[in-house]
């Protein structure tokens, strides 16, 4: 067991931002990036100089990187952080600019997640995606994550019982929680009849478990509470997160996320439990994921699944929220913004400024980060449980 | 130099005409066929090097490759290991004078066409002069068999499990050819100036071995020779000035008087 | 069971022919190594110098204790945890053959793959996995059923990691020889539709002839490789028709360096075999790469049928080997060139062919059988570089042991 994690006393999470996403967008990731960075400050008054921190992550901002960014923002930042982990980034940025600015490396940290879908660029996206992907993954078939993730549902379906239905209702209950949302790009009700009856893109995958590829941005700032309240702004605490990668290579397909190796720790540095998460954010790029998170986080154990999907209610007024704002399902995967969308809006619902509707009385959100398909399984995982401080 | 003004003036009004005695050089015709354990030789080959295209915008132009004995082509002395030690036996040193010359054309198309091995023997000319008049001195001595009509079938080199199967002369007529009647040359339409089957000759291949030994020339290949008169028609035939050459592809071409048109 | 192939109809003039694209080219220079010994028919893993773990995907260093990896020869058992059909694909060559299945495979080697599956296999079986080249030359594992299936070369996803001979339309470039006859022969055996026998010169028999000319399936046609305007004429008759060629064309005369070779026999040899080689790729791969995705009878493959001694040189046969090493450089190029355009090109390696002009060397020699054996086999595996008979696998393996010590072997 590694050494004890050091809460995050001195840090303060705040200022979601949701730049409106679109399906596909001629722009660059640096329009984005920049759209992002104007609501930041308009919704802060912070200017360029005023950040003194910033951490990034996008799919395609190549040929930059955070340099380049920063450069081509006019940051001048004391700290600095590239995140190229897509589905984990919000977790990981979450925590890497509190750390930051606990020690006082930094005192207003940027947290911005910015990607294009350009026409035919989420194919060329794939091609060059990862070493093992290019090699291994990819030339069989080129069904994308779809594929893989086909595989890997195909194989959690047999092995633990749960079915197409279980994951109509978490789809379906996403759907309906995206038709508060304004941005949310799917705008239309999903039936179960219509879930389960969706033509097959690589079965078991079909069409209504696989997200919509967009353009948009994500961002949030990490401050110090004083620097928050002289800014006038609501803001979160961290009560605890966790981050594993590369988890459990020995199974020969993956069931289970590296969640489970430090789960125990999370709990405890929050002190509380499952049951006491107003709502769950959690990573969606398909719903076989979902199901392993609510296991892997300890919502139930694997075998429950299907019990425990068919007795919760993941509606906004239900009995666990789950990916108010839609998720990517169905508010769409704006690349590596797909991976902070959880943060901005598990931090909106405990700062009551929800998109759409608010879960009442919402004060706690467990945040859950999935990503890197780097060859046959999701590589980086983590998560994190954000508490309501002070509403301004 | 009222003769050559004359012939100009003939040759305008056609009363002396150009006979085109010359096959056309491509890469599928026949070449003479030796055992394999020889060296071969090897047929007429042409590659582009541009034909206004990136390689040559404005131009045409090929590349060329083959054989001295390719084609319709002319045999000096030092083809043959008899006239090796000749004065002037390669292309490039026969004088110029000796590359125009009169012929005398002698008819074997029937009997070639009756017996594809048929020998021109001593006694054959003999006889033959007897009946058309004596073969002049000095003239390239020209043997129709119209063979060239068999250009582009198997029959052209006639090549069976036996060998080659081609009329040509025996020894007696070639001695004959060039010490009593001595001729420039021997001029054939087949691809040796030897019998197909004179390999088997005793001496073998007399036409080779007797005209170069002598210094005389021969002609291959050639086709049209049933469109010369028995006498009087004129051979210009100036193989490539290769430098100790043994041979040449070249063209040939026959004056021959006609009517004015 | 596969589907067993129908005979293609004729094509209709009106219809577009499907371009032929490769799938995703991009790899690692490990992928690459995993390629070269593909192309030779091994199954082969990376595995730890080290500490004997073997691990895939390809790597440059070991997971467990970041040694150094070496390709090895192994086991080719695996297990399918997994499977989806993928009725979906960006990829511009996989979406005109979906669907397509994929799995998730136990290798009994001891890592996990993806893999392209054979349709008799699913999930839970145990298979026989390959490793294939793709159209672009790129290594593709694929599992096979364990044991031989009905029709199971029919299969269509397989078909597309292959160039089997079934129903197509093939060039073989020298009738008039053993080698040409014989690989003709076996090709009509193998079910090609047709076999165009080249003949060089239509105006001169040659041993077997009519034996040959006589067989159902082959239709002799004139042929000089050595001539480029009779190579263009029957490209440009044939060239929209021919799914495959196979040249084995060869001009084998003894002789060495400074020492009784011949430089007339050495012209020839290298007008004829190398010269030729690029006067039939000039005239045939353009047409073939515009149909390297036409249907059942798609152009498929260019096979060259060479000497081993390409690699090592040869006492005594110096001229012939060196037109041998020309024409491997060449297909070596022209491999690069079709990879992206979606035809194989294919080496036959040989040993000194039991022919007239090999009669001063003794046995073992390669039979003309023996060629035409591997000329099928390569096509119908899809595989790259196949040796014919024992005495070019000798020297292969030795070869690729230590070339130079081979090529010092073979030329002193």
């Amino acid at each position: 067991m590694s050494a004890r994690v050091k809460p995050y006393d001195g840090a303060v999470v705040c200022a979601p931002v949701t730049v409106p996403y679109a399906r596909f967008s001629p722009e660059s990731a640096h329009w984005w990036t920049g759209r992002a960075l104007q609501a930041l400050s308009q919704q802060t008054g912070l200017k360029p100089g005023d950040f003194d921190g910033f951490c990034f992550a996008s799919f395609s901002s190549v040929p930059d990187t955070v340099v380049g960014m920063v450069q081509h923002m006019g940051l001048s930042p004391r700290w600095m952080d590239h995140i190229p982990t897509g589905g984990a980034s919000g977790v990981m940025a979450l925590r890497r600019a509190a750390r930051a600015v606990q020690v006082g490396d930094a005192e207003v940290v940027a947290c911005v997640s910015g990607d294009t879908n350009q026409i035919d660029s989420f194919r060329q996206g794939l091609t060059g995606f990862s070493r093992f992907s290019q090699d291994a993954t990819y030339p069989y078939g080129f069904g994308g994550p779809n594929a893989t993730f086909a595989l890997i549902t195909d194989n959690f379906m047999r092995e633990f019982g749960v079915s197409r239905e279980d994951f109509a209702k978490l789809c379906v209950a996403q759907r309906t929680n995206a038709l508060s949302n304004p941005l949310a790009l799917m705008k239309k009700p999903l039936s179960f009849e219509q879930y389960v009856n969706a033509r097959a893109i690589s079965d078991p995958v079909h069409l209504f478990d696989c997200v919509m590829p967009c353009a948009g941005a994500e961002a949030f700032i990490v401050t110090t509470p004083e620097k928050a309240q002289e800014l006038g702004l609501s803001v979160a605490r961290i009560a605890g997160t966790i981050e594993r990668h590369n988890a459990y290579p020995e199974d020969a397909v993956q069931t289970r996320g590296g969640w489970g190796c430090d789960i125990d720790e999370l709990w405890a540095a929050a002190g509380c439990g499952p049951q006491d998460m107003d709502c769950l954010q959690a990573y969606d790029d398909y719903p076989v994921i979902v199901a392993m998170q609510l296991a892997d986080l300890g919502f139930c154990t694997k075998v429950d699944l299907p019990q425990f999907i068919t007795e919760n209610d993941f509606t906004i007024p239900g009995s666990l929220p789950l990916n108010t704002n839609g998720g990517q399902l169905s508010a769409g995967q704006a690349g590596a913004a797909g991976g902070f969308q959880n943060v901005t809006e598990g931090l909106r619902q405990i700062l009551h400024c929800p998109l759409g509707d608010q879960i009442p009385e919402a004060r706690r959100a467990l945040i859950s980060g999935f990503g890197l398909v780097n060859f046959d399984r999701g590589v980086c995982t983590g998560a994190a449980i954000l508490e309501q401080e002070v509403l301004r | 130099m009222t003769l050559l003004t004359d012939l100009a003036g003939a040759l305008a009004t056609g009363q002396v005409r150009v006979v085109d005695l010359t096959n056309t050089l491509r890469a599928d015709f026949p070449v003479i066929v030796l055992p394999p354990e020889f060296g071969q030789c090897a047929p007429f080959r042409m590659e582009k090097v541009s034909r206004y295209d990136d390689n040559g915008p404005a131009w045409y132009w090929n590349n060329i490759s083959m054989n001295e004995h390719t084609g319709t082509h002319f045999d000096a002395p030092a083809h043959w290991v008899t006239g090796k030690d000749l004065p002037a036996n390669t292309v490039d040193a026969i004088p110029a004078q000796d590359l125009i010359a009169a012929a005398v054309v002698i008819d074997i198309s029937a009997e070639a066409a009756a017996n594809a091995d048929f020998v021109v023997t001593r006694d054959f000319l003999e006889d033959w002069e007897a009946k058309n008049g004596a073969i002049p001195l000095r003239h390239w001595i020209a043997l129709r068999t119209d063979w060239y009509k068999r250009v582009g079938t198997p029959e052209y080199l006639n090549l069976l499990e036996d060998g080659v199967h081609s009329p040509g002369p025996d020894a007696s007529a070639v001695e004959f050819m060039v010490h009593d009647r001595d001729c420039v040359g021997l001029a054939v339409e087949t691809v040796g100036t030897d019998a197909g089957q004179a390999f088997h000759f005793n001496p073998p291949l007399p036409a080779h071995s007797i005209l170069h030994g002598n210094g005389r020339f021969g002609l291959q290949c050639l086709t049209n020779l049933d469109k010369l008169p028995t006498f009087g028609a004129m051979i210009v035939a100036c193989p490539l000035k290769i430098e100790g050459g043994s041979g040449s592809p070249l063209r040939v071409v026959a004056l021959i008087e006609g009517e004015a048109t | 069971m596969s589907e067993p192939l129908i005979p293609p109809k004729k094509k209709d003039p009106l219809l577009n022919t499907r371009a032929g694209h490769v799938p995703p080219a991009l790899r690692s220079r490990a992928a690459k190594a995993m390629a070269a010994r593909a192309g030779q028919g091994r199954f082969v893993l990376q595995a730890c110098e080290d500490c004997a773990h073997v691990t895939y995907p390809p790597r440059d260093r070991c997971p467990k204790c970041w040694g150094a990896l070496t390709w090895q020869d192994q086991p080719r058992g695996a297990v399918i945890e997994a499977e989806t059909t993928i009725k979906a694909s960006t990829d511009l060559f996989f979406r005109n053959h979906l669907p397509w299945r994929i799995g998730s495979a136990r290798l009994d080697a001891g890592s996990m793959a993806i893999v392209h599956l054979h349709g008799d296999v699913n999930q839970g079986d145990r298979v026989r996995m390959e490793i294939k080249l793709d159209r672009g030359g790129n290594p593709a594992l694929f599992a096979l059923p364990e044991k031989e299936t009905l029709n199971m070369a029919d299969d269509p996803q397989l078909r597309v990691f292959t160039a089997d001979p079934k129903y197509r339309r093939i060039l073989v470039t020298d009738g008039r020889g053993p080698v040409g006859q014989a690989v003709a022969e076996a090709l009509v055996k193998a079910g090609a539709k047709t076999v165009f026998l080249g003949n060089n010169d239509r105006l001169m028999r040659y041993p077997g002839q009519e034996q040959i000319e006589a067989m159902e399936g082959i239709e002799p046609v004139p042929l000089s490789i050595a001539d480029s305007r009779s190579t263009e004429a029957l490209a440009a008759q044939l060239g929209g028709r021919v799914d495959i060629v196979v040249n084995t064309a060869q001009h084998t005369r003894g002789g060495g360096v400074g020492f009784g070779g011949k430089l007339s026999d050495l012209q020839t040899g290298l007008d004829l075999e190398v010269s030729g080689l690029m006067r039939l790729a000039q005239a045939f791969a353009p047409a073939m790469s515009g149909r390297s995705d036409d249907g059942t009878n798609a152009a498929a493959a260019f096979v060259d049928v060479a000497s081993i001694f390409g690699l090592s040189g040869k006492a005594g046969y110096a001229g012939a080997a060196a037109a041998a090493a020309a024409r491997l450089s060449l297909i070596a190029g022209l491999r690069g060139e079709m990879a992206q355009t979606g035809i194989r090109v294919m080496s036959v390696l040989t040993g000194p062919i039991d022919d007239a002009w090999h009669q001063d060397i003794p046995p073992p020699k390669t039979a003309p059988v023996q060629i035409a054996r591997a000329v099928v086999s390569a096509l119908q595996q899809g595989q790259e570089t196949i040796c014919a008979g024992q005495v070019a696998k000798e020297i292969f393996g030795r070869w690729q042991a230590d070339p130079l010590l081979t090529i010092r072997e073979e030329t002193q």
